[in-house]
Formats: structure tokens, C-alpha cells, sequence
């Protein structure tokens, strides 16, 4: 494989609502940005990958108004996918082995506030078998923390702790909330955000942590197919991705305050790890861009002295497919 | 970078409605088609690269989730593209790279779409904020391009007839095509109704429901003959400012120049042709575009691009006779691929050496590109 570095990042603020910003006015801003960091011009780009959803932005082609903000003229090489960014950074990643180019831009934007993000969601289940039923993103997530509390696995109060740390509170207080989806809370669920992020990529050894590995694994879509208690799919591609040995910090894209604690354990993390200072999506959960952004943070903790990082993004309900990117150090 | 094969190719049989399968035994039948083709099982495959038009088509959010256990996925790799109309190209080219690139050895990429669960006129015109509504579908966006071609060219408007009635005869020795329109003439194409000047009935694409799967591979597969993947390029252009050329979008030019030297060859090296024509003016428009040929509208009228010319296109019967949207790509690269195998049938065009698949999409801005061959390069 050809070396590759994070060269540059970039994001919006990331704020309940933005009707100041349009998509195409966020996209200019994270790619200028990031290139600017990573000290290069839009004529250095090789290729450019996006990751957005036409649902969550309410019309079809939603990623083509969003494309005039990258600057594709003279015409580039670009694609998208329907995912969150951190499989357009795969994509992008992937095409940097080509050997073709050698610098890539990545960006991701999504709106919670252009429509009930969980209304949205419930449309990614199984139209035939489970979206009559109606299930809801905090039920489900709930049916995971039940698993998790059944197994001795977790208490309330270690959700509680994720929560208090993302955000500053007190876990004590928090415990005295209602139940909203037991054993879930509604402080238990993500800060839902708009906004856009992106990451220059560049081939080589130097200038920003390195793609140690990166890989991707989906698991079945039904719920009854698959352990909710644990994420397969995660440890395998963390395996993948060139295991755990020597994470410092992690940056896991959980949605939910239990699947905090799911995800650590499937990946094995110890005590010794930071896992989300950055708060995670319990502070910022911008639909297709959170995942981008843990690999972003993962960015960040390796410049600020980690050595390794490790980043997670996940989609689908209940954790059905995650990616696992590790940084290193250059 | 390691040379690809493209060793197993399926579709299902396209329809307006396939009322008799679900969405997973839509996908599921062009994928096991292509896994037989292939010499190949389910367990055989190391990622999935899944790619369709607009969610909204079907009325399901990034349905490659649910669909992760009918194509093979779970415990694997699973990438969901979305490039608009080109889709089905990009598809391809992702799951090529990740064979070339040497992190999987054998890919299945599978594109499709079921228009029948929705609307495609209601989808394909959602409002974009702050932009004059079109609400006129993609013939009502394209209409205005293929009348400036014809302004700025001369073409006489029998042009656009010929390409209908020819891309219809040619579906009749493809069985899986959605149209089988035996009695179609120049005549009778001229007597149906005008939708959108100049675009008449019988020179649009039908709505499909469809799907197709190629399996790409590091190394030959199965008893059948491969087709070896000589080039790819993908090339985009913003859809709205001034200095663009709707009519011959650079970013078609660019990409047919980035495939060309990536194959190392020429267009004249060309001996077939699947271009992505879902009117029937984007035959002589794209032969230009692409250095196919310096007048489109002249070859098509001299017969150059029938079966039996000197650049056969569209010998499957085109995005005209089956349009499964987020599929219809993929089947351009794909029919490529099988006339280069030699596996095309009744529409097999003899000699048949290096294949051009071609794919666009949005306003005639993403573009998708892959030259095959029957040797490898």
C-alpha cells in the first residue's frame, strides 16, 4: 500500500440548527480550510470524495448543489457515497493507491435540522420486516444497553459516567432522570447538529499522523441475526486495521451513551485509553459527518502528543456497520 | 497496480414493474447470474461495492443496510456509491480499484434500482433552494441541450428517429431487455407524441426495475473467458455557471481523454460502444464528446454506429430499452465487457476486441468511463 497522511482537517461549528450556512457555503468553507492547513492549493487535488445522505437532507441529487462549494472546475475526479465521510475517506483512501494522484479532499454535511433525524432513521430498516413495526433509534440502542446491563456487562450509572464526561455534568443527578426507552435516558441519547467537515489526504510519510489501516466490515441488518450485546464487525475491522496494541486515545462514533461502553469492550480497550475526550456524539452527532469527525479528533489527539489513535464511524441501526481507522504518529 | 478481470457478469430480466420479486430477489437474482457466470460462491467473495440513484426512488434510507444479508455482505466490506446517473460506472470503477490495489482479490459490485416502489418523476424533481423549479423530470432538463446540439450542428431531425428505431431492433436479441418493440419505425417513432421539443415518445428510456452485478477479480475465475479492464476514469463539473458547455461538457471530453491514456489506445482502437443514451440526440452527442467520431449525427446517418457499422452502439439496446436507473451504468460497462468476452449472444458483435463503457449523470456532469479488452494488458 502506498503511505498515507492526514494532512489537513477541517469543521463547521456544530450547532442544533444553522439556517445562516447553506450546504454549498459549509463545504466551501471545511475545504478551504483544510487545504489551507495542510498548505495546499484546490490545482494539488487529485481527486475529491464526499459522503452525505439524500434523506436526511429531504430531496434527491442533494450531494450535487453541495459539490459547487469544492470548486470542480476545470472538472475533477470525483465521487460520493450515500454513507457517512468516513467511507468517502476509504473511497479516498483507495484511490490514492491507485498511483494516479497523490492528494485527495474529503468532506461530509448533514442537517438534524432540516427534519426528525429519528423519523429519517426508522427508513433504513428493513422495509418488508421492521420499519412496520416503527422502531425508534433510542428503542433500539435501548435494546443493546439492556443486553449490556443482563450480562454484567454495565450499570446505569456507567452510562450516566459517559454521559457526565461528554458533557460536563454530574453523574449522580443524571441517574435521576425518568427513563425515556429503559434502561435509556433522554440525556442517554446524541446532541443532534448540522454542519460539515472535511480532511485532506496525501500520499506520503510526513505531515500529519498516518493511515496506519483502515477497513470496514457490515454485520446482518436483523436484529434477531446478530448479537446487540457486542460488535462483531467492529473488533474484526479493528483487526484489520492493524489491531489495538498501543492506543492512546480513541474517538468511537457512538450514538448512544451505552454503545460507548459496547464499543470499548468489543474493541478491548483498557482503562489507559481516552476513549471520546472530544465528547463524541453525545455532543456533536451531525448525520454522515460524525463519523468523519472521530477520525478528525483521532487527528487532533495525535498531534497533540498521542502516538497512536484509534478512530471509529458506525451506521445503521444498532451498530451495523462500523469502520475502524488507525492513526500513528509520522 | 495489478491487472483486473472482469469475470462474472448478471442481470435480471428488466421490467416496468417486477412485481414477482422483492427488492433482495431483484439484487439477488443478477448476483447469483454473475456468481455462476464467475465460477463462484457467495463465500468466495471478499467485499461488496453496492451502487444505485436516489434513495428516494424507493422510499428506503442507504438501503444497502437492509439489503447487507441478500447480497452476500454481512462479515464483510460493504461501500455504498451514489453518483447520480453515472452510478452504475462509478460502481465498477471503485470495485476495480479495490481489486487493483491489491486489498481484495475478488469484488462483487452490484447496481440496480426498483422504480416501481416509487415515483422517479416526483424523486428527480424535488425543488433545490433558492433555484427557479424545473419540475419537468430529466427530459425536460435535457430538451433544451439537445436542441442547441442540433442548432449548432445542422443535424437533420431524423437523426434522433434513427437512433430509436435502431437501439429497439437491437434490444430484440437481447433478452433481458425491458422494451421489445419489433413493429418500430422511423415512422411510427415520428408520429408519437412530442414531450418535450424535440424529444418525441418513442425516443425516451422506459422506467425499470433492474439490476446488475459484475464480479472483478485479480485473476481469471470459472471456465468462462474474462474481460481484462484496460482503463477507468471518473470526471465531474459543477451543474451551474456560466462558462459551462452543457451541449459537450468538458468533464465528458476529460474523462474519455483520462480512460484513453490510461488504456493505452485511441478511440479509432474502439470496435464497440456502450454509451449511456437515454435520449435518443446523446448517441450523435456523446460520439462526439468522447472523439468517438468529429460529427456524431453524420455517422449515426451513414449507419456507422448499427450492428453491422464500423462502431456498433448500444448492440444490447441501450439505456433506451431498459433503464434500471442506479443499474443502468453498470449494464453499459457490463455489455462492454460481455461482447469483449465474446459471451454476448445474439447482440454478440463479431471481433469484438476493446469495449468502451460509458456512463454521465445530473445535469450531464459526472461522467464514468472504462475501456475493456479480451487480452490481458
Amino acid at each position: 500500500m502506498r503511505p498515507v497522511v492526514i494532512a489537513g482537517v477541517a469543521n463547521t461549528a456544530f450547532v442544533a440548527a444553522n439556517p445562516d450556512l447553506d450546504e454549498t457555503e459549509m463545504v466551501e468553507e471545511v475545504t478551504r480550510k483544510a487545504l489551507a492547513e495542510a498548505g495546499l492549493q484546490r490545482s494539488d487535488v487529485g481527486f475529491v470524495c464526499s459522503g452525505s445522505s439524500d434523506w436526511v437532507m429531504g430531496r434527491a441529487f442533494s450531494f450535487v448543489q453541495a459539490l459547487e462549494g469544492v470548486g470542480a472546475w476545470p472538472p475533477i475526479r470525483e465521487s460520493h457515497v450515500e454513507m457517512d465521510g468516513a467511507w468517502a475517506l476509504y473511497e479516498a483512501w483507495l484511490r490514492l493507491q491507485h498511483g494516479d494522484v497523490d492528494v485527495a479532499v474529503v468532506y461530509a454535511y448533514g442537517r438534524s435540522s432540516y427534519g426528525p433525524v429519528d423519523d429519517t432513521l426508522t427508513l433504513q430498516l428493513d422495509p418488508y420486516t421492521t420499519k412496520p413495526l416503527e422502531p425508534d433509534p433510542l428503542s433500539l440502542a435501548a435494546l443493546q444497553a439492556r443486553l449490556l446491563l443482563d450480562r454484567g456487562h454495565a450499570t446505569e450509572a456507567d452510562f450516566a459516567a459517559v454521559v457526565a464526561a461528554a458533557r460536563g455534568l454530574d453523574a449522580a443527578s443524571l441517574l435521576q432522570a425518568p427513563h425515556a426507552s429503559s434502561p435509556l435516558r433522554a440525556h442517554d441519547a446524541p446532541f443532534r447538529t448540522d454542519g460539515a467537515a472535511a480532511v485532506v489526504l496525501r500520499v506520503g510519510t510526513t505531515g500529519g499522523p498516518r493511515i496506519a489501516g483502515i477497513a470496514h466490515l457490515v454485520d446482518s441488518h436483523h436484529l434477531g441475526l446478530r448479537d446487540l450485546g457486542d460488535s462483531a464487525s467492529t473488533r474484526n475491522a479493528a483487526a484489520r486495521a492493524g489491531g489495538t496494541a498501543g492506543v492512546e486515545v480513541a474517538e468511537l462514533h457512538a450514538p448512544y451513551s451505552a454503545q460507548v461502553t459496547l464499543l470499548a469492550r468489543a474493541l478491548g480497550l483498557g482503562p489507559e485509553v481516552r476513549v471520546n475526550p472530544s465528547g463524541g456524539a453525545l455532543v456533536a452527532d451531525t448525520p454522515m459527518v460524525s463519523g468523519l469527525m472521530r477520525i478528525i479528533e483521532a487527528t487532533r489527539a495525535v498531534r497533540a502528543g498521542a502516538r497512536v489513535a484509534l478512530a471509529h464511524a458506525s451506521t445503521g441501526p444498532c451498530l451495523q456497520h462500523n469502520l475502524v481507522c488507525r492513526l500513528e504518529a509520522s | 497496480v495489478r491487472p483486473v478481470a472482469v469475470t462474472g457478469i448478471g442481470q435480471t430480466r428488466h421490467a416496468a414493474k417486477r412485481d414477482d420479486v422483492s427488492m433482495p430477489g431483484l439484487v439477488r437474482e443478477a448476483i447469483r447470474r454473475a456468481l455462476d457466470d464467475a465460477g463462484l460462491d457467495w463465500t468466495d467473495i471478499d467485499a461488496v461495492v453496492m451502487g444505485k440513484a436516489p434513495d428516494l426512488f424507493e422510499g428506503v434510507a442507504n438501503p444497502e443496510l437492509f439489503l447487507a444479508d441478500a447480497i452476500g455482505a454481512v462479515g464483510k466490506p460493504l461501500l455504498r456509491v451514489h453518483t447520480a446517473g453515472s452510478v452504475g460506472g462509478s460502481t465498477a470503477i471503485v470495485g476495480t480499484h479495490l481489486v487493483g490495489s491489491g486489498v481484495h482479490d475478488r469484488v462483487l459490485v452490484i447496481a440496480w434500482e426498483k422504480q416501481s416502489e416509487s415515483n422517479a418523476m416526483w424523486a428527480l424533481s424535488q425543488p433545490f433552494p433558492f433555484q427557479p423549479p424545473v419540475a419537468a423530470g430529466a427530459g425536460g432538463y435535457f430538451a433544451p441541450i439537445i436542441r442547441e446540439y442540433i442548432t449548432r450542428t445542422g443535424a437533420p431531425e431524423h437523426i434522433g428517429w434513427l437512433v430509436a428505431v435502431k437501439d429497439r431492433l437491437n434490444a430484440l436479441h437481447n433478452p433481458y431487455a425491458h422494451l421489445q418493440l419489433p413493429d418500430i419505425t422511423v415512422d411510427t417513432v415520428r408520429a408519437s407524441p412530442l414531450l418535450w421539443d424535440p424529444i418525441r415518445y418513442l425516443e425516451t428510456c422506459p422506467s425499470s426495475d433492474g439490476a446488475c452485478a459484475v464480479v472483478l477479480a485479480a485473476q481469471p475465475t470459472g471456465n468462462n473467458r474474462p474481460a481484462w479492464v484496460h482503463g477507468t476514469a471518473m470526471r465531474t463539473e459543477p451543474m451551474l455557471f456560466a462558462g459551462r458547455d452543457e451541449v459537450s461538457p468538458a468533464a465528458g471530453a476529460q474523462c474519455a481523454r483520462d480512460v484513453f491514456a490510461e488504456a493505452g489506445c485511441t478511440p479509432a482502437d474502439i470496435d464497440v460502444a456502450e454509451l449511456y443514451v437515454p435520449f435518443s440526440w446523446y448517441e450523435p452527442m456523446w460520439l462526439e464528446n468522447l472523439g468517438l467520431r468529429a460529427s456524431g449525427w453524420r455517422a449515426v446517418d451513414a449507419g456507422e454506429t448499427a450492428r453491422t457499422g464500423s462502431l456498433p452502439i448500444n448492440a444490447s439496446g441501450g439505456v433506451l430499452s431498459s433503464n434500471p436507473i442506479g443499474a443502468s451504468g453498470m449494464l453499459r460497462f457490463a455489455e462492454a465487457a460481455l461482447q469483449v468476452r465474446g459471451l454476448a449472444g445474439a447482440h454478440q458483435i463479431d471481433r469484438a476486441r476493446l469495449a468502451m463503457g460509458h456512463a454521465y449523470g445530473g445535469g450531464s456532469q459526472f461522467f464514468a468511463t472504462w475501456i475493456v479488452g479480451s487480452e490481458r494488458p
